[in-house]
């Protein structure tokens, strides 16, 4: 399987293309939108600015090659800022459009807690889950982040409260995102990507 | 809300290997750096740290080359520093797999250097380490590894770097540091209590209990420390049992690695 990551300069890609070679799945790297060609499955990392990720989708081709990998089902998963990617618009960066395929706006987390929200948390799981199948209730995933989504009605199938509730799995078809790091979060984040993996397959 | 509080093993090196020293003097070679990191993800650490303690320009692709292998043992989040001046600087070790960089001196000198790396890198990647040492009027700010006072006052400088991008405050006690008679309590309470961001207590260790006071009692996010861990005075998995009989909550290994 072709598995391949988007670029955009700001991601730490090599943990994620560590933890994908952990588990036997070789990965490539797209920067541009016609790099995404023939890709049979696609991570968008990310850690940093939403406005940097929106500036990156727009001017690479990359967000209407990802929006039509999107409509002929190619497995994806978004992680930290790439799940926040998914929605219309982030307060970090209000001038910026988001990819906008799950209808919301991400917002600051609340600041009655410290922020960022950095280190292990629990999730609360509202609908199955494809990606969390098999883990336990219990387990413990890496969060670093200050802004979250709440907006994202069924597709979240998972929360984790932190101020307040926010999404930390989406699923919606072939498509999946994460607020957690699970190239940062041991074994427990490793079983998310071998799901992914799976359900890529 | 069960964000859990972080146990952080932190590798001093001298570039290349694990060192031990009290007060950069004395300096022991320990062992390679990717196997302590190793060994601790596999025990439960929460994240591993690893500093460059000499700093020394020449040995600079040394060290960055320790982290690249450091970041390929884990599969837990890595913090590097020590000797980050500028931007390029900080993009060089993230290139090299840390997660976070920490700045000390270079942000006392000029604390924008905090802004731009949070502009580039967000400032959950961002933290801002201050060596204190109790002063009669509260704790100051002393820089270049502990050897010169800044003249600025530990509360206000925390609150200033946080405001200026960093994420996280890592807050060595000066005064414990390597004496093993446990945290600065009040200090690391003080510092907490005035800032929105997670602080990351150092400086003191020796005890499960010791871990206990500073996050019930200091109001810490996170505890470092180094030797006591290196020397598996105080190994992990059983001082996170401790802590969780005490009601602290804390990340432990489920299933199979439970020990």
């Amino acid at each position: 399987m072709k598995l391949t990551l988007v670029d955009y300069g700001a991601g730490n890609l090599p943990s994620v293309e560590r933890a994908f070679e952990r588990l036997g799945a070789p990965t490539c790297r797209a920067t541009r939108g016609e790099d995404l060609a023939g890709a049979e499955a696609i991570v968008l990392p990310g850690v940093g600015h939403f406005g940097a990720l929106a500036r990156a989708l727009a001017c690479n081709d990359l967000g209407p090659v990802l929006r039509m990998a999107l409509e002929r089902g190619v497995p994806m998963l978004g992680i930290c800022l790439g799940l926040q990617a998914l929605f219309e618009s982030s307060e970090e960066a209000p001038a910026e459009a988001g990819l906008g395929w799950i209808p919301g706006v991400v917002r600051p987390l609340p600041a009655n807690v410290k922020l960022p929200h950095m280190g292990w948390n629990r999730l609360r799981r509202v609908h199955p889950s494809r990606l969390l199948a098999g883990i336990p209730e219990d387990a413990w995933f890496y969060f670093a982040h200050s802004y979250g989504a709440s907006e994202g009605g069924e597709t979240t199938v998972a929360v984790c409260d932190y101020g307040e509730s926010f999404a930390a799995v989406i699923e919606r078809d072939r498509l999946a995102a994460v607020q957690f790091h699970p190239e940062k979060s041991g074994e427990s984040g490793s079983a998310v990507l071998r799901n992914f993996l799976e359900l890529a397959r | 809300m069960s964000l859990a509080r972080r146990i952080i093993p932190c590798l001093d090196t001298d570039g290349e290997s694990v060192v031990k020293g009290v007060q950069f003097r004395g300096l022991r070679r320990q062992g390679d750096p990717a196997e302590f990191a190793a060994r601790y993800d596999r025990e439960g650490a929460d994240e591993i740290v690893v500093l460059d303690i000499a700093a020394s320009r020449d040995r600079r692709p040394t060290f960055l080359e320790t982290i690249r292998r450091v970041a390929n043992s884990l599969s837990i989040p890595l913090t590097a520093g020590g000797g980050i001046r500028t931007l390029d600087d900080a993009r060089a070790v993230v290139s090299a797999g840390a997660d976070k960089v920490t700045v000390n001196t270079a942000a006392v000198e000029r604390p924008e250097l905090l802004a731009e790396l949070a502009a580039e890198f967000g400032s959950q990647a961002v933290v801002l380490a201050i060596d204190a040492r109790r002063s009669e009027s509260g704790w100051q700010v002393w820089t270049r590894g502990a050897r010169e006072p800044a003249g600025l006052d530990v509360v206000a400088w925390a609150i200033e770097g946080a405001r200026q991008g960093a994420g996280e405050i890592l807050l060595t006690s000066i005064d414990r540091d390597g004496t093993r008679s446990g945290f600065d309590l009040e200090l690391t309470a003080a510092v907490s209590g005035a800032v929105g961001v997670p602080v990351i207590a150092s400086g003191g260790a020796e005890t499960p209990q010791h871990f206990r006071e500073v996050f019930e009692e200091g109001r810490a996010d996170a505890a470092l420390a180094a030797s006591i861990f290196h020397e598996n005075l105080v190994p992990i998995a059983g001082l996170k049992r401790f802590l969780a009989g005490c009601g602290v909550t804390v990340r432990q290994l489920s299933g199979a690695q439970r020990c």
